[in-house]
């Protein structure tokens, strides 16, 4: 198990390019849906005012 | 009959609803796919003769510079259609492929500086496909920065729509730029006449991984343009109307 | 009638400040690393990048393309609190004038000069730095970077409000800055070829412990000749 973590010898290369891009694909989808999730808290806020204005 | 398929799309309410929809759509073959995909990377794939286990490094880096190339042709060409028809919409998905364009394209380009470093003896080595991977990079950051920089809506959206199409020339010179040029970079194992060259144990995870890259470049596009879409959309009926529905069945 | 808050607090306000303003404006100190980058890019494209060549031009470029980089971002500096009356607010706050715009000098180079310095190995790298190289590398970058900004915030002052102060700009912080230059490229150099740059980093720490005591008397002087 040990030896194939260890990739002979690449460990370093491989295991931390596929870091890399699993962080990019978290980090994508949370931006995206944080991105969603704060359009529509802007929208609720503008509908608020006009509610009351 | 198309015509009226393409303008409706146009219309704000329908591709926000549409959209939502879709999501899910590519959201769990993207989970899936990319999931068999490192299976397959990791563990099935064998390691190479030349290259020993630093071949693994392929199904990353070639997924994410392939997807580079795909926001970005996204991008150009939802910024034309935006330009040219005056839809909002398009603008919107314009600006929804930028960000992630971005971090594709970072990664493609550090994947590649890793997987270089053993295979070609350096970390960086300033070759076409290399240099104009890099040019993409800086396309999409100053398509960001255009964005950022300018504050009236719709003058930011067709600025950067004139960067965006300027610099679709970049796409097919990196695709090309191993065949027209001499380079580290192998020429094209997959997409050339007379099908792959490459082993079918090592190649379907790279197929599966491709189109699951791509799958969840979807799920990003289409997310965030409908954040786009709600915010360019400034106290139409139809905002009110999503709202006051989530007032009474929660958000989704 | 409450106490004035002491000289640092006001100080350490003024930095949040402009670090959480920052924020909202990415596009401002992206740039100078965007531009470092490009300017970078040119150098193996208008020579031929054959490596040893380019392993022997690398601390020119770097340089070079800190020096140009720093200048480019220096613009921002006092431009938007010049421009909205912020920096008169100071002026006049009875606060050490030299100690706020030495924090936002502070929080300047919190977000361009250390920017830069973290990149600097990377396209160190790239030109063919050895890895043994890149702690030399980083250190100089980040040791001259400090000097830079420095300096950068005194030309800023002086052509604060300006019609073309870009322009102005370079004339009066290139000149300035041609120790930290010399320096820091020989300490690249030397870092690169593997050999001891601990003199020529000393060197550039004692420009920037310089430019630590007289740039914010400077800088506040001629903010305040600018605001006249």
């Amino acid at each position: 198990m040990a030896e194939y973590f260890a990739m002979s010898g690449y460990a370093a290369h491989v295991w931390s390019s596929f870091a890399l891009t699993l962080a990019l694909l978290v980090l994508n989808i949370v931006w995206a849906r944080r991105s969603l999730r704060s359009a529509r808290a802007e929208a609720r806020r503008r509908f608020e005012m006009e509610k009351v204005s | 009959m198309s015509w009226a398929w393409f303008h409706r799309f146009g219309s704000a309410p329908y591709f926000y609803r549409v959209a939502g929809r879709l999501t899910p759509w590519f959201a769990w073959p993207a989970g899936i796919l990319i999931a068999i995909g490192l299976y397959g990377a990791l563990v099935v794939a064998p390691p190479d003769y030349q290259q020993s286990e630093t071949v693994r490094i392929m199904y990353v880096h070639v997924p994410t510079a392939w997807l580079s190339l795909m926001t970005y042709s996204w991008m150009a060409v939802a910024a034309a259609v935006g330009l040219i028809w005056r839809i909002k919409v398009a603008h919107a998905v314009a600006a929804a492929c930028a960000p992630a364009g971005a971090t594709f394209t970072a990664v493609a380009l550090a994947s590649g500086m890793i997987w270089g470093q053993p295979t070609w003896g350096t970390w960086w080595a300033w070759e076409p496909r290399v240099i104009f991977e890099l040019v993409l990079l800086l396309f999409f950051l100053g398509y960001l920065g255009l964005r950022g920089a300018i504050d009236d809506p719709t003058r930011a959206d067709r600025t950067s729509a004139v960067l965006a199409i300027v610099g679709i020339v970049n796409v097919p010179i990196i695709h090309y730029s191993v065949e027209w040029w001499n380079t580290l970079h192998q020429p094209a194992s997959i997409l050339k006449s007379g099908g792959p060259s490459m082993p079918w144990v090592m190649l379907w995870p790279l197929l599966v991984m491709w189109l699951g890259f791509t799958c969840y470049f979807f799920v990003i596009m289409l997310t965030r343009a409908r954040a786009e879409v709600l915010r360019r959309e400034r106290g139409g009926s139809w905002v009110r109307n999503l709202l006051s529905q989530d007032g009474v069945a929660g958000s989704a | 009638m409450t106490p004035l808050p002491s000289t640092f607090s006001a100080a350490a306000r003024v930095l949040r400040r402009d670090l959480t303003l920052a924020v909202r404006r990415a596009g401002d100190w992206l740039q100078p690393v965007a531009f470092f980058v490009i300017v970078l890019l040119l150098f193996p494209l208008a020579l031929d990048p054959e490596p040893a060549r380019l392993r022997l031009l690398a601390p020119a470029a770097l340089w070079i393309a800190v020096l140009l980089s720093s200048v480019l971002a220096t613009d921002f500096l006092f431009r938007e609190d010049g421009r909205d009356g912020t920096l008169e607010l100071f002026a006049v706050s009875g606060q050490s004038f030299a100690g706020l715009l030495f924090a936002k000098t502070a929080a300047h180079w919190l977000l361009t000069g250390l920017p830069l310095a973290l990149v600097s190995p990377l396209a160190a790298l790239s030109f063919g730095a050895p890895a043994a190289a890149l702690p030399g590398v980083l250190a100089a970058v980040l040791l001259g970077s400090l000097s830079l900004s420095l300096l950068g915030a005194v030309g800023a002052g002086l052509t604060l409000g300006l019609r073309r102060a870009g322009a102005l700009l370079s004339l009066l912080v290139l000149p300035l800055a041609i120790p930290t230059l010399i320096f820091g490229a020989r300490a690249t150099a030397l870092a690169i070829g593997g050999e001891d740059a601990s003199a020529a980093l000393y060197l550039l720490g004692a420009l920037a412990v310089f430019g630590l005591t007289l740039a914010p008397l400077a800088a506040a002087a001629a903010v305040r000749i600018s605001l006249e």
